[in-house]
C-alpha cells in the first residue's frame, strides 16, 4: 500500500467534511426533536452520500456534481415536486393544517363559559415548559395540562407546592408568559376545559359543538344539526351550512377541472393564455426583428462608431429590467407622464388603463428593454458566419437581399433558435414586466376572479396564490403545472427543431 | 456626399435614431433624480436647475433604508454569482471531462428540471424555507444566505450547458499533459482549465449578477425586514404607494441602483457578445 502523506489539501477537504457533519449532526438532531421524519431520513440519506463521495478516491466526477446537485435538489427539484403534489389538493386559506387540528379549532371557537360554573382558585404549574394548573379542591390537589386532561396528584409532605414534580409559577414568569398562560385550555374530563384570565381563578368552558370521534361528526346540541366531512376537507351540514376551518386533503383532479371546466375561471384563463402566448411571441418575433435590422445596418466592420453604437445600444439592456418598467410605468402616466405630457403635446391617452392600448404598451416596453439583447445576438452570429460564403454568392451574381434570404438567415437562425426559445419561454413568464407596469390590469370588470387584461398566465398564479382574500394555494399550483406542461412541449419542439436545423 | 450616405449615412441615421429611442427614458431619469420638484410633472422639463436634493433624501430619509437595500443587492448579487460560476464550472468539468453512467441522463435531466421556473414554485419555496428557518434559521425564511441557496439551486442547467460547451473547446491534450506531468484532477481543473475559460465565468457571473438584481418575486417573499430587502423590492414599495411624490427620489436609486450594471456591461462588452451568441439569454 501507498504511504500518503497528509498534505494541505487532504486536511482541508477533512475540515471542510467536518464541518459539513457536524452540521448535519445538529440539524439531525433538531429535525428528530420536531418528529419531521421525511426531512430527517432526507437529511441523512445526503450526508452519508457525501461522505461516501469525498472520502474515497474514486468517484471523481461525483466529486464535482454533488454540491452543485444537492442545491438543484433541495430547492429546485423538491420544490418542483412539492407544487405537484399541492395541485392536489385543496391547500389554501381555510385548509391549512390537518384534520385534527381543524376540529380542535372548531371546537375551541364555538366554547363558551359553562353557566352557573362557579370560577376555582387555581395556581399556574410548570414542569419541563410544560404549562399547567393545579387545583386543591376537596378531593385533594388535581394537575393538567394542555395534553394531559385534569388528575389527581399526591402531594408530598402535605403541601400542594412540589406535588408531582410540578412547580409553582412565580409572579414574573406569569407576567411574561400571560399569552400562553390565557390561551391554555386544561381538559376536565367529562366536564370540558379549564381557563383562566387572570392566573388565580380558572373557570369552566364547555364548547357548544360536540365532536363525535367515531361517527366523524359535528353537532350542534341547540339546533340540532349535524356537520359531515363533506370528503373536501370540510364539515357540512345537509343545509349547505360550513364549519370553519376546513383542512387540507386530496381533490385529485379537481383542481385542473376547475381552471379547465368552470366558466367563471375557463374564460379569464383562456383569455389570458391566448394573451400569454401573443405577448411571448409577438416580443421575441419585435425584439429580433429589429435586432437583426440594426446589426445588418450597423454591422459593417468599415463603419465608423460601431462600437460607440455597441455600447449606447446595450443600456436598456443593462439598466435593470425591474427599473425600467416602473420607469415607463410613469413615462406613460396619462396625465404627468413625459410621452403624453410632452411627446403628444398634451394628450390624454389611457396608455397603461383602456385594454388595448395598456397590451401595446406592455408589449412596446418589453420591445425597448429586449430589441439590444438582439442587436448583440444578431451581431455575434452574422460575425460567426464565414464572409467567403457571402463573397462567393455575391460574385456568383446574387443581390443582397438574396444572399440575406438564402444564405445569412437560415444559418442565423440555426445558430439563433436555442435562444430564441430560451427567450420565448422567459418571456411566457415575465412577471416583472406586468407587475411593475401595469400590474397586470387594467381589470376585467366581468370576471368573477381578479384578472386584467394585461395579465400572463405567471401573474394570474401569483394572484391566486398571494392577491386578494382568499388565497388558493392547491388552484395556483395546479395553473402552474399546466404552465409547466406548456412551456416543456414548446421548447421541447423547439429543442428538436434546432437540432434538426444543425444537422441539415 | 451622395455616394457616401447611399454608403453609410443611412446606417448613421438608423443607428442614431436607434441610440435615441434607447436613450431617451435612461436620459429622462437622470434628469428626473436632479430635478428640484421631485414629481413626475415637474421632472418633464429636463435639467432645469439641477440639484442633489433626491440623492440626499435618499441616504438620509428614514422611511427608506436605501443604502441596506443597495448593499444587500450586492451581496445577494454577487455572492450568487460567485457561487453559480462555482458550482457551474465544476459541473461543466464533470460533463465535459469525465465519462460516467448517468451522464447523457444527467445533462438531459438538467434542462428538463430548468424548464419549470422556481417563480412558478413560489409557494413551495414558501413553505421550505419557513420550515427551514425551525432547523437552521440561518437559511430560513428572512435571511439573505436562505435567498443565495435558493438562487444557487437553479445555479446548475442553463450555465452548466453554456460552460461546458467552452470547456469542450480546450484541448484534451493540456489537461492530459498536465496529468502526465503529476497533476491531479483538482489542479489540472484550478490551474489549468478555469484560467483557459475565464471568458465564459466573466459572463454567467454577470448574468447571474443581473438576474438576482431582478428578481423581485421570491426576494420579497424571503426577506421580509425592510433592512434586509434588496432594491427591486424595496424601490418598488417606494413607488407603488404614490408615484408622483417620490419620484425623483426614485429616479436617483434607479441610477445608483442600475451603475454598477451598467458599467460592467460596458468593460464587459467583449466577453457578452461573444458569451451570448453561445447561447445564453438575460432571464
Amino acid at each position: 500500500m501507498a504511504a500518503r502523506t497528509l498534505s494541505g489539501a487532504v486536511v482541508a477537504k477533512l475540515a471542510v467534511l467536518g464541518v459539513v457533519d457536524a452540521l448535519a449532526v445538529y440539524g439531525l438532531v433538531a429535525l428528530g426533536g420536531r418528529r419531521s421524519w421525511w426531512l430527517f431520513a432526507a437529511m441523512l440519506v445526503g450526508t452519508a452520500a457525501v461522505n461516501v463521495i469525498y472520502l474515497g478516491s474514486r468517484r471523481v466526477p461525483a466529486k464535482y456534481l454533488a454540491p452543485g446537485v444537492i442545491l438543484l435538489l433541495v430547492y429546485q427539484v423538491y420544490v418542483v415536486l412539492y407544487t405537484g403534489y399541492a395541485a392536489f389538493t385543496n391547500y389554501g386559506d381555510g385548509h391549512n393544517g390537518t384534520k385534527q387540528d381543524a376540529v380542535a379549532a372548531i371546537l375551541a371557537a364555538s366554547e363558551t363559559r359553562v353557566p352557573g360554573a362557579t370560577a376555582r382558585p387555581i395556581r399556574v404549574v410548570e414542569r419541563d415548559g410544560e404549562l399547567g394548573f393545579l387545583v386543591d379542591g376537596p378531593g385533594g390537589a388535581r394537575v393538567g395540562s394542555a395534553v394531559r386532561p385534569l388528575e389527581p396528584v399526591a402531594a408530598p409532605g402535605g403541601g400542594v407546592a412540589g406535588a408531582g414534580g410540578w412547580r409553582t409559577l412565580p409572579y414574573g414568569e406569569i407576567v411574561a408568559r400571560q399569552a400562553e398562560i390565557t390561551a391554555l385550555r386544561v381538559p376536565v374530563p367529562g366536564e370540558g376545559n379549564l381557563r383562566t384570565s387572570d392566573a388565580v381563578t380558572a373557570a369552566l368552558y364547555r364548547s357548544t359543538l360536540r365532536y363525535d370521534g367515531r361517527a366523524d361528526t359535528v353537532t350542534d346540541p341547540r339546533t340540532g344539526v349535524t356537520y359531515r366531512d363533506d370528503g373536501h376537507g370540510r364539515f357540512a351540514a345537509p343545509g349547505g351550512a360550513v364549519l370553519s376551518p376546513g383542512w387540507k386533503v386530496f381533490v385529485g383532479f379537481e383542481n385542473f377541472l376547475t381552471v379547465l371546466t368552470d366558466p367563471s375561471i375557463r374564460a379569464p384563463f383562456l383569455g389570458v393564455l391566448v394573451w400569454t402566448f401573443a405577448f411571448a411571441g409577438l416580443s421575441v418575433g419585435l425584439t429580433f426583428a429589429i435586432g437583426l435590422g440594426l446589426a445588418l445596418v450597423l454591422g459593417r466592420p468599415e463603419l465608423r462608431g460601431l462600437r460607440v453604437y455597441r455600447s449606447l445600444l446595450v443600456l436598456p439592456y443593462a439598466f435593470p429590467a425591474f427599473m425600467a418598467a416602473i420607469l415607463w410605468q410613469g413615462l406613460l402616466n396619462p396625465d404627468h407622464g413625459f410621452v403624453n405630457a410632452v411627446l403628444l403635446g398634451g394628450g390624454h391617452l389611457p396608455w397603461l388603463t383602456d385594454p388595448w392600448l395598456a397590451k401595446l404598451s406592455v408589449l412596446a416596453v418589453n420591445v425597448w428593454i429586449g430589441f439590444p439583447y438582439m442587436f448583440l445576438i444578431c451581431t455575434g452570429a452574422l460575425q460567426a458566419i464565414p464572409p467567403a460564403l457571402t463573397e462567393a454568392a455575391q460574385i456568383d451574381g446574387a443581390s443582397p437581399w438574396r444572399v440575406l434570404r438564402e444564405i445569412k438567415l437560415p444559418m442565423l437562425l440555426a445558430s439563433t433558435t436555442p435562444v430564441l426559445v430560451a427567450t420565448f419561454a422567459f418571456n411566457f413568464n415575465n412577471f416583472n414586466v406586468i407587475y411593475m407596469l401595469t400590474g397586470g390590469g387594467p381589470r376585467d370588470a366581468r370576471s368573477p376572479v381578479d384578472v386584467g387584461s394585461t395579465d400572463l398566465l405567471i401573474s394570474l398564479v401569483y394572484k391566486l396564490a398571494f392577491g386578494g382574500s382568499a388565497r388558493n394555494y392547491g388552484l395556483a399550483c395546479a395553473v402552474s403545472i399546466l404552465i409547466f406542461a406548456v412551456i416543456a412541449a414548446i421548447s421541447l419542439a423547439g429543442f428538436r427543431r434546432a437540432r434538426r436545423l444543425e444537422a441539415s | 456626399m451622395g455616394r457616401w450616405f447611399l454608403r453609410y449615412g443611412w446606417r448613421h441615421l438608423v443607428g442614431a435614431a436607434a441610440v435615441v429611442v434607447a436613450l431617451f427614458p435612461l436620459v429622462f431619469v437622470a434628469a428626473a433624480s436632479v430635478n428640484p420638484s421631485g414629481t413626475l410633472t415637474g421632472s418633464n422639463d429636463l435639467f432645469a436647475d439641477p440639484t442633489a436634493e433626491h440623492y440626499r433624501t435618499l441616504f438620509t430619509d428614514p422611511l427608506h433604508p436605501f443604502g441596506s437595500w443597495f448593499a444587500n443587492s450586492m451581496a445577494v448579487g454577487v455572492t450568487t454569482a460567485a457561487g453559480s460560476v462555482f458550482l457551474g464550472a465544476c459541473a461543466a468539468y464533470a460533463f465535459s471531462r469525465f465519462r460516467f453512467r448517468g451522464r447523457r441522463a444527467g445533462l438531459l435531466g438538467l434542462v428538463f428540471v430548468q424548464l419549470f421556473p422556481q417563480l412558478l414554485a413560489y409557494v413551495a419555496i414558501f413553505l421550505l424555507l419557513s420550515e427551514l428557518k425551525e432547523v437552521f434559521p440561518a437559511i430560513g425564511l428572512g435571511s439573505r444566505l436562505g435567498l443565495v441557496m435558493v438562487y444557487l439551486g437553479g445555479a446548475l442547467g442553463v450555465n452548466t450547458y453554456l460552460m461546458k460547451g467552452f470547456f469542450d473547446t480546450v484541448p484534451k491534450e493540456l489537461d492530459e499533459s498536465a496529468q502526465i506531468d503529476g497533476a491531479s484532477h483538482a489542479q489540472v481543473f484550478f490551474r489549468v482549465l478555469l484560467p483557459l475559460v475565464a471568458p465564459i465565468l466573466v459572463v454567467v457571473a454577470l448574468f447571474s449578477f443581473v438576474a438576482t438584481l431582478n428578481d423581485f418575486v421570491i426576494a420579497g417573499l424571503v426577506l421580509t425586514d425592510p433592512d434586509q430587502q434588496t432594491l427591486a423590492v424595496g424601490l418598488y414599495q417606494l413607488v407603488s404607494y404614490k408615484l408622483g411624490q417620490n419620484w425623483g427620489v426614485f429616479a436617483a436609486g434607479a441610477l445608483i441602483g442600475a451603475l454598477p450594471v451598467l458599467v460592467l456591461f460596458q468593460f464587459l462588452q467583449r466577453f457578452i457578445v461573444s458569451g451570448l451568441t453561445s447561447g445564453a439569454v438575460k432571464s
